[in-house]
């Protein structure tokens, strides 16, 4: 069940796109940043299998410049 | 406590969330999240949003605070604010929840046979006059002092100066500052003859360098650090870092350059000497507008109780300058600091290059230094050498830490020395201020009495035996705290406290002050370009809390002062500032009017025909300027700067066989200074939980020490154990450690070492020698 925060770079000029192509990859949630082109985005998945597809999913996006991890957690499964 | 999988599942989501917005703040200083904003702001807000300058730091950012049915409940930057431009760092973005902690003070505590019972203001306010009388008739009126910081409001401060000094006709008033600013006054003083900055932010705007002196500016100045990386990617400007320890602000920064503890002295001075051997020094500007100087040396370092010093300048030439600096020679400096010849000379050429703008910015690495006179007044000699000051991007910068180090302590003057105006050694300036104050002259001492560490030294040893403590939490702050810890439980000492939560400063207090805090009153803090910032009361103060300033009203007339605090509650703020602004009226110095502080973000003195002057010495921005030059540095009689000759010595106390490392403190960007409030913030009490002791990554291995292994730290004071930290946040060099001072519960004070700058009397906190072991 792990959860994941990442730091996302988008392409100069490309902030809202990679916003919007992040918006519609489910279990992901999107933060940008009101002042800087970053965004962070949160993964929430079953289990890790599914959590490497959720990051070759984003990695494959256009817009996306680089994707830094920042933190990892794996919590029990939930009821 | 049962937590389900579903909250607990919440709760780490968030943790994530956090985790990532506290690494982007790291990267991008002032970088805002709307939707976290957001969050917080109740459903359907009809928000009143207000402007006020931020309570933390001395960077002095304009924020708007959002308020709703009389609790502020949201901050954003605020966009008009020439500081900050609409950007907030983690500290200032949380601001006001700082406010609403569970244990705030909110009525008056007595310490009664070993117990704190709560009492009313007026009971509480009556024993402080009373005590205040009992004090001065047994002992004099040197036995009674208050201590004060760079967080008082410039009314606090104005009150405070103006009953002690002139009612009581004491000279004991000081404030934290001395702690943090002292060396920047001093420099300032003994180089220009006037105090602060001559120029301000926007010479980030036009310089093409940025030097960083021993300023971890990415974690103590975000947001103006945020304004030195958009300066790069917009200009490619260069920062470079000369530091003695890695830090953010060394990854961020283009270079950085590592010396040896206390070696920036020989550095400056190399620095200096390239510049005369190369050519680059700007002779036109050099004959017209300076004067050489040479003061005393091997001082001392005010270990001893009473010590005294007094500097005896003497005007030297060029030429004896010049033959004084061949033993800088980066070669010869390079044995000294550890910094290679070659990024000596690298440094010099940057200076050198007349078609670079320069600025020096620095805060406590030069400050918090046994020679932090010297070394501010080098950094000063190598822009005067070379003409690069006083004009936009050209710019020797001293940064604070407090919001009113400046506007308050440095400009009302609530330190031993000092008068709102002048120095109390002068008997014009006393002349002025009694004038204003409607007190007779004889009330104001000739003699300064105490300076803080002084002070407190003279708490222990019984010549002071009442302390009102405000605003500051010295318990924690004090340098060789445990021998302060003991004097102020030592048998007929009184200690009042003024504060807004529980401290170890208010655990030693007679009488414990519920306070109004920041927006829960109306008053004015003054940042560190000179521009003065007006805030309104927005909301209530919880219970009984009352402002500082009126807490002072209050006394002062119970003491039969009635007369000079002769204010109406109503409208106190304004007549305080309004009379205050008497003290510095004329072309160097004018304060604006109240209005204009009311109607805009801030002004900058000296204010002058309705403009804030942003350059301070320079004819074309400054009307003070008289001589017909194209400079004037009026703070000297003969309207020149000094260079002056200033030698590197070693610190007081330096590693050893028994004690083989150095000890360095400091802060971190996400709490305020002792944390007493930042640390009632959840999110920044989660993110920075407690402190740390940094090691060096090799000598760590060494040691088989990890991070979270238990260390323990001797010092020559006493030793203390805390959690290591290894390639975490910042990384200290071989032979050295660093640990922040803003946990309570791990007081690194304890075991650091009380020696000070003979002139400023400032202490130095980031050298002292200690033992590492794993425990």
């Amino acid at each position: 069940m792990p959860i994941k925060s990442y730091l996302a770079h988008p392409h100069t000029g490309k902030k809202n796109a990679l916003i919007t192509a992040l918006s519609k990859i489910a279990n992901c949630e999107v933060i940008p940043a009101e002042n800087r082109d970053l965004l962070i985005v949160v993964t929430d998945t079953n289990s890790k299998v599914e959590d490497e597809n959720l990051k070759e999913t984003i990695e494959a996006i256009e817009s996306l410049k680089l994707l830094v991890m920042v933190s990892g957690f794996d919590t029990p499964k939930q009821d | 406590m049962y937590t389900s999988l579903t909250n607990r599942r919440s709760f780490i989501k968030k943790m994530a969330i956090m985790s990532a917005m506290t690494a982007a703040a790291g990267l991008f200083p002032g970088i805002l999240f709307a939707k976290e904003q957001e969050a917080n702001l109740p459903k359907g807000a009809n928000l009143d949003w207000k402007k006020t300058p931020c309570r933390f730091c001395g960077v002095g950012c304009g924020v708007l605070v959002g308020v709703e049915n009389g609790k502020a409940v949201a901050v954003k930057g605020d966009p008009k604010s020439p500081v900050n431009k609409g950007l907030c760092c983690v500290k200032g973005y949380h601001s006001v929840m700082s406010i609403y902690g569970k244990d705030r003070l909110t009525k008056p505590l007595i310490k009664k046979n070993g117990k704190y019972v709560e009492t009313s203001m007026k009971e509480a306010l009556d024993l402080i006059a009373t005590k205040m009388k009992e004090t001065i008739n047994d002992h004099g009126k040197d036995a009674v002092s208050i201590y004060g910081s760079g967080q008082w409001t410039i009314p606090d401060g104005y009150v405070a100066s103006k009953l002690f000094k002139g009612c009581i006709g004491t000279n004991n008033v000081e404030a934290n500052a001395r702690l943090c600013m002292a060396s920047a006054v001093t420099g300032f003083l003994t180089s220009f003859g006037l105090d602060e900055p001559m120029g301000c932010y926007e010479d980030i705007d036009h310089a093409d360098v940025f030097f960083l002196w021993g300023n971890n500016m990415a974690e103590m100045h975000p947001v103006l650090f945020s304004r030195l990386l958009d300066q790069r990617l917009k200009r490619g400007v260069k920062i470079i870092d000369f530091a003695t320890r890695t830090t953010r602000t060394s990854m961020a920064a283009d270079k950085s350059i590592i010396f040896k503890p206390q070696t920036d002295l020989a550095v400056a001075n190399a620095i200096c000497y390239e510049i005369i051997k190369n050519g680059w020094v700007n002779t036109a500007f050099v004959e017209k507008h300076c004067s050489f100087n040479k003061g005393l040396t091997n001082m001392g370092y005010g270990l001893e109780d009473g010590y005294k010093f007094n500097d005896k300048p003497e005007k030297i030439d060029f030429e004896s300058y010049k033959t004084f600096l061949e033993d800088y020679t980066p070669e010869k400096v390079e044995k000294i600091s550890g910094v290679s010849a070659k990024d000596i000379k690298y440094m010099a050429a940057y200076y050198g290059d007349p078609n670079k703008k320069v600025m020096s910015l620095w805060c406590m690495g030069m400050n918090q230094h046994t020679r932090g006179t010297w070394i501010n007044n080098l950094v000063y000699n190598i822009h005067l050498l070379t003409g690069k000051i006083s004009t936009p991007g050209n710019s020797p910068f001293s940064l604070t830490g407090q919001p009113s180090a400046c506007g308050t302590v440095r400009e009302v003057g609530t330190l031993t020395h000092k008068l709102p105006h002048g120095v109390v050694m002068n008997k014009e300036h006393r002349e002025h201020a009694a004038k204003i104050w409607d007190v007779p002259v004889e009330n104001i001492p000739s003699k300064p009495t105490y300076h803080t560490v002084e002070m407190f030294r003279a708490l222990d040893r019984g010549d002071i035996r009442f302390m009102w403590i405000q605003v500051t939490n010295p318990m924690v702050t004090m340098p060789k705290l445990k021998r302060y810890r003991d004097a102020t439980k030592k048998e007929g000492r009184f200690i009042v406290v003024s504060d807004i939560y529980p401290t170890p400063t208010t655990d030693i207090a007679d009488v414990i002050l519920p306070s109004a805090m920041w927006i829960e009153r109306e008053g004015m803090y003054g940042n560190s370009e000179r521009r003065t910032q007006y805030f309104e009361q927005m909301i209530d103060p919880p219970g009984e809390a009352m402002s500082d300033t009126w807490q002072l009203i209050e006394v002062a007339r119970r003491l039969g002062y009635e007369k000079q605090f002769y204010y109406k509650k109503e409208t106190h703020i304004e007549e305080i500032y309004n009379e205050y602004r008497r003290h510095h009226e004329g072309k160097k110095h004018a304060m604006a009017p109240l209005e204009v502080l009311k109607s805009q973000p801030g002004a900058q003195w000296p204010y002058v025909d309705g403009e804030s002057t942003q350059w301070r010495f320079n004819a074309k921005y400054d009307p003070a300027c008289s001589n017909g030059e194209d400079f004037h540095f009026y703070g000297k009689p003969d309207g020149k700067a000094v260079i002056w000759q200033r030698p590197y010595e070693p610190a007081p106390e330096v590693p050893d066989n028994e004690y083989p490392f150095w000890l360095s403190t400091g802060r971190v960007v996400e709490h305020w200074h002792t944390g007493s409030m930042t640390r009632r913030i959840p999110v920044l009490h989660r993110a920075m939980p407690h402190a740390y002791v940094e090691l060096n990554p090799e000598e760590a291995k060494q040691m088989q020490i990890r991070t979270g292994d238990k260390v323990k730290l001797t010092t020559r004071r006493g030793e203390i154990v805390l959690p290591a930290s290894v390639n975490e946040r910042g990384v200290p060099e071989k032979g050295q450690v660093f640990v922040p001072f803003f946990d309570e519960n791990m007081l690194i004070n304890d075991v650091t070492l009380d020696a000070f700058c003979p002139i400023s009397k400032q202490p130095d906190y980031k050298k002292c020698a200690v033992k590492v072991e794993k425990v």
